[in-house]
């Protein structure tokens, strides 16, 4: 930043600085209304090009679906947003200050993204309240591991999780004994323990129930605004059901963005028909 | 008060340290006040004996901590108990002065018989007991620290760090086996007289181990119990169950597994450094890669993820090889090998599992 950038911010009474903005995570500067930043990103395994100059915008608070063929790079997508692929070329980054491939894993996570795996994976050896408690957003140092308590509101959004996901009554049970569906809920709720800004969303209705589907349908949806929501589906009538009339849906295909616009512009593209009908 | 807040819930522990209670009270009685040729009599070489057991049991617990809640499958930990063991040695070389068969006051025998004129650097400080036990603590948590730095952060797991925990100790073993390392070499550490002024040979001593090794049982094992009770354990099963989630949900699991596997590591260096003027001699073959695997085995046959089965399996095993290598010696090793299989097809959950079950069901 340049010295003249940084007098007239300590001059002018309006300007708010990031780091006075009240909630978690509040580094994240989405000043220009984006929350997530994927430029010119590509990553190639082995010769295959799994991602080929991915250009992606996540607007703040927005529900985003991605749908594509198999192969189309989602996960690979995924992946990189939350450090565990480093791409080859591109840039990602979180807000305006935040270098997404500057971090690892860990340090992505406590900035505000949170992710759901496509095989729900919960800690099957722990309770339904146990879990949601790991996640609890707070520091991951050793000491503060050993020596936090809970404290009265962190309880209650606890409480308030475990209700949103339906699971209340099932709070003192192992997560190993859920039904599948329970286990995809159980793992949205640990991702909202963390307060995530941006919640990746990988399959969240695979092996669900109609009722199910209609549910988790609903729980995201409400979490929209607060929260940016991106869900990689394969399920056409609920990416339909999410994405109403005016969301917008985007479309990979071969690592790349093959078109985005809402669902009724995307159904009737000509390239996404060939895609996904064959020529 | 205290305890009793780390115990709840937790019924083999509340037994496991009653009934290490009674022994520290009971054993010393029966040992100095009951007549010898009495029915009640326990003569010192039990008590011996039991000490013995005792800090091979506080290693089993080290073991499962890493083990049982971390999933760290170590076949190393022996190098740990070791070390510790031999800083003890070194105190106790010390404490032998000119008492030695060449009666030299400044080096121990093996010095004096590779004609070396001065003690190595890294003998000096030994003399002095506080010191030693500074480095019964300090050794292998570096050691850990350090193997547990490189190996975690790498993201070693799995098959591949059992093998180098494996070839951590087989190096250790090679290397102390060379005179030139300065530790007596093949021979290793023994013939000591004194620790703290006692002698080693007197009854009075050999209680006092024992009722030291128990205490550090005991001590140890409410750490562990503390320790997993609290958050730090959920996130050590979480690491266990599903480590990339614990890592998406932001947790440095390269961070837990080291606090862990260091602590870990210290308390089997606690255990060999008590094991050590008990058995009165130390040497290369105790980092022999066998010994870790026994170690792993009474873990499993006591019971994994539950510290007293940790415990049950050490005592058990080892009073078992006791008899059977003193009466059937080609069996032992037959012995062993078929229990860890039966116990692996028939009870995955240990011998203190088969109590669980009962309590679950009652």
């Amino acid at each position: 930043m340049k010295v003249a950038t940084v007098f007239e911010q300590m001059l002018d009474r309006e300007h708010v600085y990031p780091f006075m903005q009240g909630g978690p995570h509040r580094n994240i500067d989405v000043s220009h209304n984006v929350l997530l930043y994927l430029e010119g990103i590509s990553v190639s395994f082995d010769g295959f090009r799994a991602i080929n100059d991915l250009n992606l915008y996540i607007n703040d608070g927005e529900l985003r679906c991605i749908i594509g063929p198999n192969g189309a790079g989602k996960t690979t997508m995924m992946d990189i947003i939350t450090g565990k692929t480093t791409p080859d070329s591109g840039s990602a980054w979180f807000g305006q200050s935040i270098n997404l491939l500057a971090l690892d894993e860990p340090a992505i996570a406590q900035a505000g993204i949170g992710r759901k795996f496509q095989k729900p994976t919960v800690f099957e050896f722990l309770s339904v309240v146990e879990n949601l408690e790991l996640s609890m957003e707070g520091d991951r140092g050793l000491w503060s591991i050993i020596s936090s308590k809970l404290t009265g509101e962190q309880r209650d959004h606890l409480d308030k999780v475990a209700d949103m996901i339906g699971l209340a009554e099932q709070r003192a049970l192992r997560a190993g004994s859920l039904s599948h569906g329970q286990k995809q809920w159980l793992e949205i709720g640990m991702l909202l323990m963390q307060r995530p800004r941006l919640l990746l969303v990988d399959e969240p209705v695979a092996g669900m129930t109609h009722q199910e589907m209609d549910r988790t349908a609903e729980l995201l949806i409400s979490l929209a605004g607060e929260h940016s929501v991106v869900v990689v589906e394969h399920d056409m009538d609920f990416v339909r059901n999410l994405a109403g009339r005016d969301r917008t849906v985007t479309v990979l295909h071969q690592g790349s963005v093959l078109a985005e616009g809402t669902m009724e512009q995307v159904q009737n593209n000509r390239k996404v028909v060939e895609v996904y009908l064959g020529e | 008060m205290f305890i009793m807040n780390a115990l709840k819930g937790d019924r083999g522990g509340q037994i496991l340290l009653g009934v290490l209670l009674v022994l520290v009270i009971a054993v010393p009685l029966l040992n100095l006040m009951v007549p010898a040729g009495h029915a009640l009599h326990v003569p010192t070489y039990t008590v011996t004996l039991m000490g013995k057991y005792l800090t091979l049991a506080l290693l089993a617990v080290a073991v499962d901590l890493v083990w049982g809640y971390l999933g760290i499958l170590t076949l190393g930990h022996a190098a740990f108990f070791a070390l510790g063991g031999y800083a003890m040695g070194m105190y106790l070389m010390r404490q032998i002065g000119d008492r030695g068969v060449y009666g030299n006051p400044d080096l121990p025998d093996f010095m004096v018989f590779l004609n070396w004129d001065a003690l190595p650097w890294f003998w000096s400080g030994f003399d002095q007991f506080w010191f030693a036990a500074l480095m019964v603590l300090l050794v292998p948590g570096l050691l850990a620290f350090v193997f547990g730095a490189l190996a975690f952060r790498s993201r070693v797991s799995g098959v591949y760090l059992s093998i180098i925990t494996q070839a951590l100790t087989y190096a250790l073993m090679l290397a102390f086996f060379r005179n030139e390392m300065g530790f007596g070499g093949n021979n290793g550490l023994t013939d000591f007289k004194e620790l703290l002024g006692f002698d080693l040979q007197s009854d009075q001593t050999r209680i006092g181990l024992f009722v030291a090794s128990a205490v550090a049982l005991m001590l140890g094992y409410l750490l562990c119990r503390v320790l997993m009770n609290g958050r730090l354990g959920r996130v050590c099963v979480a690491v266990r169950d599903a480590e990339s989630r614990a890592r998406f949900i932001g947790y440095r699991v390269e961070n837990v597994k080291l606090g862990v596997f260091t602590v870990s590591a210290m308390l089997a260096g606690i255990a060999g450094a008590l094991y050590v003027p008990q058995v009165g001699i130390i040497n290369p073959g105790e980092f022999s890669p066998l010994n870790s695997i026994e170690v792993v085995v009474w873990v499993a046959v006591g019971g994994r993820a539950t510290l007293y089965g940790a415990v049950v399996g050490a005592l058990v095993i080892n009073y078992a090889k006791t008899y059977f290598t003193a009466e059937l010696p080609e069996v032992w090793l037959f012995a062993l090998g078929g229990l860890f299989v039966l116990v692996t097809l028939l009870l995955p959950r240990g011998l203190t599992g088969l109590l669980r079950r009962k309590e679950a069901s009652a």
